[in-house]
């Protein structure tokens, strides 16, 4: 059966700044070869590059029945993936133009999208809404009430997850509390997002479904191998990618390294990213005596990302609360083994990989020292992940999601 | 006829506790955790004294006494009867009681219930003998049928045994072995010149090992009377019945609620109701029946999942490098002339410790998962190999304080 999803979404790979946009895309394109249609609606800075490339993207979709189509609608809105108040305020607004055209606040801009799509919503025909991460569920709150038509919410992310305990921002724990009890049923990256959907927001669980996020294979390519000349004096390369801030524990990999570092002196521990926790984490590995041994490379992605992936001998990832987390997916489908940290929804699907829990950094020491020790513990990893990482895929999640759409379609 | 032979392995591993690289260097105790967790030996060997071996053996012993015909065998492996001695007196007792009756048959194996037949034929003799004594120093017997851990045999090992004295052993009947032919009789290795071998009848011994409180299972709810029945139609078509199973099967792996100690208590009388059958020991099967024809072997196999091969222990590179690593050690243990050190790297040669690193269907939660104490197969791989580099330091070390005390 055919039927049109409503969607607000954001800016697909290469242009986005991480993993939400990536999950739009991968699920997007699942759902259309499922024969969903899909109405994509994102933002856009006025005078951004046009997204011509996203329609060509989509513009290959004859193969064969079943396959539904995408049509890309863009709003022009500031707003962008993980932003919050405090970067929103700091970004470029100053002319004239901007200010007429954006709101100066991030709430305020948010307000200012979910009525630019009501006006999409009242032209547009579809069957159902679906809206990704909090910064437009008021947006499909807007669209529902101007069409009837079934809301739902895929959260990425809670406010939880972002501020890392550290304290929520009230107004977008209201936001996220108001639509989540609004909306007709929810879609969790994971359990241990559903869970603290139940437990921080008084959500009953069956109104939650659990659609863990997947992984394409064409996210492996032929690469120039880097790094040789580190190779060759027989270092091991120990990697971390993700922003450089609270919720991603980078902390935890530096001192891990420093333990590392008495029992396995020729490893390498990179840190590939950027965020607000930058200086802190380069301070940090310099008094404690390692930063010849912990390098920063700063932002990096497309082949950069991959050639860092392959070259790499484990990764790490030792976030403090993380919906998800695709970074690990990345790197197995690259061929190198992952650590991921138990507070994470990936750990829920991964079985061959190491688990730790993210404070436990004599834990997280012990399992790096044997993986750089024992080749074997490396290759059987490697080659079961390699196996396991086939079924962590965008078809399954866009059946599920489809499971989702048929109960109110 | 048909003669049904029970043969039931009791084994413990001296599992590995938690083991960290900062452990190494300042801790030699591999094997005493004294958690909660399923790493506690003490705790476990107790609780499965408690559910399954005493209940078991106060159910066997009734038999015995009962049924004038009614026969066992048993293995034992040596870190068994190690830990019972130590922790459960009265379960070392129990099993002498029914050795007592004369109708309880105890069979030879390896001390360590090791692996070591593949790796090391000094190792397996050493241990084979190490195991003969401790039969001897319990039960007063000398075993005169042998089983390899896990039932793992080939014709090499049919051979060696033979040679070590031994008048019969036990395996698996696997189908890719025996192709068109039964268990249900006995067999000659290739390669042996008086020896038999007996061969597990799986389907039946399954039936009452895993299947018994399969709700799935066309034949649940099993009864003794049944399973009498399927005993009796074998009359014509064999000679002996070979049940060989785990003997936790009684209250460990079959909890009493499913009714399996009920059955058991039965299944003996219900047996003998039909006079063509009987009970015999492995001896007694090896002296009473002729072997039908000459079984080939060539390649090893065993009881474990269902290849029944050795894939179980020895099917990806963190096993084949742990056990490799591990006995690459044996001269400089041996050299050593350190109890504490000799012993510590025999315990290591446990099979089960392999066990626990196979990622085989890991991720379908297969039965690797329910018996594997540690979380995941590589926190077992990296416990083992940690505790292994703790050994090397201690060999290492060993032989400098005897370059020292040499050069006084």
């Amino acid at each position: 059966m055919a039927y049109k999803v409503l969607m607000f979404g954001w800016e697909f790979p290469p242009h986005n700044s991480g993993g939400l946009g990536t999950a739009c895309f991968g699920l997007t394109r699942a759902l259309a070869s499922e024969g969903a249609d899909i109405l994509f609606v994102l933002p856009k800075k006025l005078g951004d590059v046009s997204s011509d490339r996203m329609r060509i993207l989509f513009a290959d979709t004859s193969s064969g029945a079943g396959t539904g189509s995408v049509e890309f609608q863009e709003v022009v809105s500031a707003l962008t993936p993980y932003v919050n108040s405090k970067s929103y305020l700091f970004s470029d607004l100053d002319d004239e133009i901007a200010q007429s055209l954006y709101s100066n606040t991030l709430l305020g801009e948010v307000r200012n999208y979910a009525l630019r799509a009501r006006a999409i919503a009242r032209r547009e025909r579809f069957d159902i809404i679906h809206a990704h991460d909090w910064l437009s569920f008021l947006a499909g709150i807007e669209a529902k009430k101007v069409s009837g038509k079934p809301l739902i919410l895929h959260v990425h992310a809670t406010e939880f997850d972002r501020t890392g305990g550290q304290g929520v921002n009230s107004n977008v724990y209201d936001i996220e509390k108001y639509s989540m009890e609004y909306a007709d049923h929810i879609i969790a990256v994971s359990n241990f997002t559903k869970d603290q959907i139940v437990r921080h927001y008084g959500i009953v669980p069956e109104k939650i479904s659990v659609v863990h996020n997947g992984i394409d294979p064409d996210f492996r390519s032929d690469v120039a191998p880097r790094l040789h000349k580190l190779k060759e004096q027989k270092n091991k390369i120990v990697l971390f990618v993700g922003r450089i801030t609270i919720q991603k524990g980078p902390e935890y990999f530096v001192r891990a390294a420093k333990k590392v570092l008495e029992y396995y002196p020729k490893a390498l521990f990179i840190v590939s990213g950027s965020g607000d926790m930058e200086r802190q984490m380069m301070t940090e590995a310099a008094s404690l005596g390692v930063s010849d041994k912990v390098i920063f490379t700063g932002f990096l992605r497309g082949d950069d990302l991959i050639a860092l992936y392959q070259a790499a001998d484990l990764f790490v990832m030792p976030s403090v609360s993380e919906p998800f987390g695709i970074t690990p997916l990345e790197s197995i489908v690259n061929g190198t083994p992952v650590i991921v940290s138990k507070q994470s929804g990936v750990s829920e699907v991964l079985s061959h990989a190491l688990k730790v829990d993210f404070w436990d950094t004599d834990e997280l020491a012990n399992k790096i020292v044997s993986v750089l020790e024992n080749d074997s513990l490396k290759e059987t990893l490697k080659k079961n992940g390699d196996e396991e990482v086939k079924t962590i895929n965008w078809k399954s999640a866009a059946k599920k999601c489809a499971t989702v759409y048929s109960m109110f379609l | 006829m048909p003669s049904v032979c029970f043969y039931f392995q009791v084994h413990q591993p001296y599992r590995i506790k938690q083991y960290r690289v900062f452990d190494i260097g300042n801790d030699s105790e591999y094997f005493n955790d004294d958690s909660d967790r399923d790493l506690n030996n003490q705790k476990i060997l107790q609780k499965v004294a408690r559910k399954s071996y005493l209940p078991a053996n106060a159910v066997m012993l009734d038999l015995l006494n009962e049924h004038p015909d009614f026969k066992v065998s048993f293995s034992l492996s040596g870190v068994l009867m190690e830990q019972l001695e130590k922790y459960s007196p009265e379960t070392l007792i129990s099993f002498q009681k029914l050795v007592e009756t004369g109708r309880a048959e105890i069979l030879s194996e390896t001390y360590f219930h090791s692996l070591s037949f593949l790796y090391s034929k000094n190792e397996f003799r050493k241990q084979v003998e190490m195991h003969r004594e401790r039969v001897k120093y319990f039960f007063g017997v000398e075993p005169q049928v042998f089983r390899n851990t896990e039932l793992i045999y080939n014709n090499d090992l049919a051979r060696e045994v033979e040679a070590l004295g031994f008048k019969g052993v036990l395996s698996e009947g696997a189908d890719h072995v025996l192709g068109w032919r039964s268990p249900n009789f006995l067999y000659r290795p290739t390669g042996a010149k008086r020896m038999k071998l007996l061969l597990k009848n799986y389907r039946l011994s399954d039936d009452i090992a895993f299947r018994f409180s399969s709700r799935d299972w066309d034949g649940y709810p099993l009864t003794a009377p049944t399973f009498a029945q399927w005993v009796s139609a074998v009359n014509g078509n064999g000679n002996v019945i070979n049940l060989f199973m785990d003997y936790e099967t009684f209250g460990e792996h079959q909890w009493e609620d499913t009714g399996i100690f009920n059955f058991l208590r039965h299944l003996p009388g219900e047996i003998l109701k039909n006079p063509d059958n009987d009970f015999v020991t492995p001896s007694e099967a090896i002296d009473r029946y002729s072997d039908v024809a000459e079984l080939d072997i060539p390649h090893f196999i065993s009881w474990a999942d269902v290849e029944r091969d050795l894939s179980a222990w020895l099917s990806n590179p963190i096993q084949h490098d742990a056990i490799n690593k591990l006995y690459a050690l044996e001269e400089r243990v041996l050299a050593t002339g350190d109890e504490q050190i000799i012993s510590d790297w025999r315990r290591l040669q446990t099979s089960d410790h392999f066990y626990y690193m196979c990622t085989k269907w890991f991720s379908d939660g297969d039965v690797h998962k329910y018996f594997n104490p540690y979380k995941t197969p590589y926190e077992a791989f990296i416990s083992f190999m940690n505790v292994l580099n703790d050994l090397k330091l201690r060999i290492g070390e060993k032989n400098i304080i005897e370059k020292e005390e040499s050069l006084v």
